[in-house]
């Protein structure tokens, strides 16, 4: 009974997006005032039935109601309650509702600061957004229905997928999906200022802070995800250059442009066009991740189902936003001008660069995406694009994109020049130079030819980053939330770099088949096999090996990594064991029983393997900061309306660039 | 120098970093890219000697040799019209097993035999792989009949 509510509940939501929608823009364009107070309702109605509509699939769920045929293909009663809970999203439908809702999520805060939005404006971005919550809901209920009965409903569940069962996991869909769903806000900001044809360049500051959140977001998100992969999958590296890794880089990378660019819109009133098509860009990219990966047209663990009708859906449905957005952006960009010049060493021309290169970078990563799809469309064979296409190609934009970095930060609006920041640069490149240096050749030694380079970079992009706040601490200035958030995140991207330089360059890896007692040198680490007992968990068997890891004699740790049988699907899984460390990652994953007593076994060291995941959560902090404190000083998020333009707190771009190796 | 010349340079030097970045892309793609083939199409001589590529098919059943207390295996992949023999020396991923799909990346050796670097297993155990799955399906049908488009990179259907 509580399914079918579910079920209307979702089909209400369906039509108050439509209403949210058609009021939103049609009333605008008509002058029909009254008809805007009736948006933000739709909207908020919109998202209690949503939850409504989630709530009653988690009650399902965790009520193992199994005449449900999503719960019954994706849960069982042996399944610890958190994962029945979680795996609301563990498969197709789950997700669809899961994007519905975090949507609506967005929507409702968009309505709880629409007073600082003139009331047409915030009216045809609702609108917007309606829209694109219509198509996704139909998309929902037309192919992907969560609430369709199971009759006769089966004794227990299939069980949920049981990579999928992680705590990481669990929470990287709402996190990823906050992320790409939130430049839908971005995108309906853009094309709300796009039909109203607005002149002036109040709506970049209206977006750019729903813009970092949604950015900070998603690069947690994907984070997230690399992190499950290192551990869970037991692949051993933190990123593969799989299809949809790119889907949901790839909007990272034009957002990481777009908040960049917004913040030169938003404080100099240049690069209005080029801000606007980013935002178009970066949201349609996160619905073309969304197609990529649920249509089925990628094999991988995420892609569940390969339903041509859904594929075709996502594919119209793309086609109309992206069309719609780009007809629009003909129409009206070209009226939108920025009026402004700059001279070539400004911070304005090194925020072109920035964009110029993350963009070049994202267009790289399309390439080699859909290059295999585009293939085999056009019959000219299967093949398929790894990283030794993506590794250089992606490094070839990113390298100059990092060493532009500390002049860029430390460059003047408009002109000026570097020359009374040229001392200090140069002071903190000799610095980072021998630190880099006696960090490659003496700690960690046999480099290849990039480890330098990337080595230098990262650990100046962290000394030049500090140069500023430091100095206005000296001169016992405060340190505004845009500049410290600016700050922290481009620590963060120089950790990053820190951590993929040294990773990649000196990862030991080993496969050996081993007898218990035998062992592997790895480095300076010694790995000796003890044996394997057998376990048992809660809804799996499994076997379980004991490796004792050793320092030139002296003991390190003792290693468990485990071989699991699930007994429902009947799939196993081997669980890797890291013995994690900020300064390196020790690992051991079990093979097969080889014969002859021995079993296969897999050993890794990763040196600042951490420094990756670190890094890239500090550069998602440095965006919240930038948001946040600009808040609590009651900047306001959108505000500046009635505020004077340039509030002392306007500060360059938040938020830094990167990539993975 | 007149704004409108300085825009001027300034197109002509994002141009000619896009292009040298759009061409630098396209060589590491040539140069990388793998293709996929079948035993059917490898028996065809289809493939160039030490070109890296992708094989697919099934793990003939009862064909996985291990040499007891080592790395070393051997299976065939077959996709029922032809086999190829197969040797890898790592660790084999959990989803490997005879009778079901698998792809892998290596060479061919002199003898024939395909010596993987790499065995991938990354769907789930129902799924099939879909070059794999049309592999089979072409073989099924015995109307396979090798493309010869440019770069003899056709897929036949």
């Amino acid at each position: 009974m509580l399914v079918e509510l579910g079920h209307y509940a979702l089909i209400l939501a369906l039509l108050l997006a439509a209403a949210q929608a058609f009021f939103g823009l049609v009333g605008p364009a008509l002058g029909r005032e009254r008809w805007l107070a009736a948006v933000p309702s739709a909207a908020t109605g919109q998202f209690v039935f949503l939850a409504l509509a989630a709530g009653t699939l988690i009650h399902a769920f965790v009520e193992n109601d199994f005449s449900v045929r999503y719960v019954a293909e994706n849960s069982n009663s042996a399944l610890p309650l958190f994962y029945r809970v979680t795996a609301l999203w563990g498969a197709h439908e789950g997700s669809l509702l899961l994007w519905a809702l975090v949507l609506g999520g967005w929507t409702v805060a968009v309505v709880a600061r629409l007073r600082f939005l003139p009331p047409m404006f915030g009216a045809r971005v609702l609108g917007v957004l309606g829209v694109v919550s219509f198509g996704f809901l139909l998309f929902t209920l037309c192919t992907s229905d969560p609430f369709v009965r199971l009759i006769p409903a089966v004794p227990d569940g299939n069980d949920l997928n049981p990579v999928l069962q992680d705590f990481a996991l669990s929470i990287h869909p709402p996190i990823l999906y906050t992320g790409y769903v939130g430049f839908a806000v971005s995108f309906a900001f853009a094309c709300a200022a796009m039909i109203e044809g607005r002149r002036d360049q109040l709506w970049a500051r209206w977006m750019r802070p729903w813009t970092v959140i949604a950015w900070a977001f998603l690069g947690w998100g994907i984070a997230l995800g690399s992190w499950w992969a290192y551990y869970e999958l037991g692949w051993g590296g933190f990123w593969f250059w799989d299809p949809v890794e790119n889907a949901s880089f790839m909007p990272w990378l034009v957002g990481t442009a777009l908040i960049h660019s917004i913040a030169v819109t938003d404080k100099r009133g240049l690069f209005k066009s080029w801000t606007l098509l980013l935002a178009v860009a970066a949201f349609s990219l996160s619905l073309l991740g969304t197609f990529l990966v649920r249509s089925g047209v990628l094999v991988s663990v995420h892609s569940f189902a390969a339903d041509p009708r859904r594929g075709i859906f996502i594919l119209g449905f793309l086609i109309v936003m992206i069309g719609g957005a780009l007809a629009l952006y003909a129409w009206r960009a070209p009226r939108m001008v920025s009026a402004a010049g700059f001279e070539l060493i400004s911070r304005e021309s090194f925020l072109l660069f920035n964009n110029l290169l993350l963009v070049i970078a994202a267009a790289v990563v399309f390439g080699g995406t859909m290059a295999p799809l585009i293939a085999d469309t056009l019959h000219l064979g299967t093949l398929s694009v790894g990283p030794p296409y993506f590794n250089p190609s992606f490094l070839t934009p990113i390298v100059p994109l990092l060493a532009l970095l500390p002049l860029g930060i430390h460059a003047r609006w408009r002109r000026g020049g570097l020359s009374d920041a040229r001392g200090r640069l140069l002071v903190s490149f000799g610095v980072s130079a021998a630190l880099a240096l006696a960090l490659v050749f003496g700690v960690y030694m046999h480099p290849i030819p990039l480890t330098p380079i990337g080595a230098v970079l990262g650990v100046w992009i962290i000394l030049s980053s500090l140069l500023d706040p430091l100095d206005r601490l000296r001169r016992r200035l405060s340190v505004p939330p845009a500049i410290l958030g600016m700050t922290v995140a481009h620590i963060g991207l120089g950790l990053f770099v820190l951590g993929i330089t040294f990773v990649e360059s000196n990862t030991l890896e080993r496969d050996i088949a081993l007898k218990p007692g035998g062992a592997a040198e790895l480095g300076d680490y010694r790995f000796r096999f003890d044996g394997v007992d057998n376990i048992e968990g809660p809804n799996y068997e499994g076997l379980r090996g004991t490796i004792t890891v050793t320092r030139h004699g002296e003991p390190v740790t003792v290693l468990h990594p485990e071989k699991r049988r699930f007994w429902v699907q009947g799939s196993v899984q081997t669980t890797a064991a890291i013995a994690d460390g900020l300064h390196r990652d020790l690992l051991a994953s079990l093979g097969d029983d080889v014969g002859a007593g021995a079993f296969s076994l897999r050993f890794q060291y990763r040196p600042l393997i951490r420094f990756v995941w670190l890094g890239a959560l500090v550069m998602a902090i440095g965006g919240v900061i930038v948001v946040w404190g600009r808040r609590l000083r009651g900047a306001g998020w959108a505000s500046a309306a009635e505020r004077a333009p340039a509030s002392g707190a306007a500060a360059p771009a938040p938020g830094a660039p990167g990539g993975a190796a | 120098m007149t704004s409108r010349r300085r825009r001027l340079y300034w197109v002509l030097a994002i141009l000619a970093g896009v292009g040298l970045a759009g061409s630098l892309a396209l060589r590491a793609f040539q140069q990388n890219v793998m293709f996929y083939f079948d035993p059917t199409r490898i028996a065809a001589g289809e493939v160039k000697t030490g070109q890296r590529f992708r094989l697919g098919g099934m793990v003939e059943q009862g064909s996985l040799k291990r040499t007891a207390g080592s790395l070393d295996v051997s299976f065939v992949v077959t996709d029922f019209r032809h086999s190829v023999p197969v040797h890898y020396d790592k660790v084999l991923p959990d989803l490997f097993r005879e009778g079901a799909g698998v792809v892998a990346h290596g060479r061919l050796d002199a003898n024939g035999t395909f010596v993987a670097d790499e065995v991938l297993a990354k769907h789930d155990e129902k799924y099939m792989p879909p070059e794999v799955a049309r592999s089979l399906k072409q073989a099924q049908a015995g109307s396979s009949a090798p493309g010869g488009a440019p770069g003899g990179a056709q897929e036949s259907r």
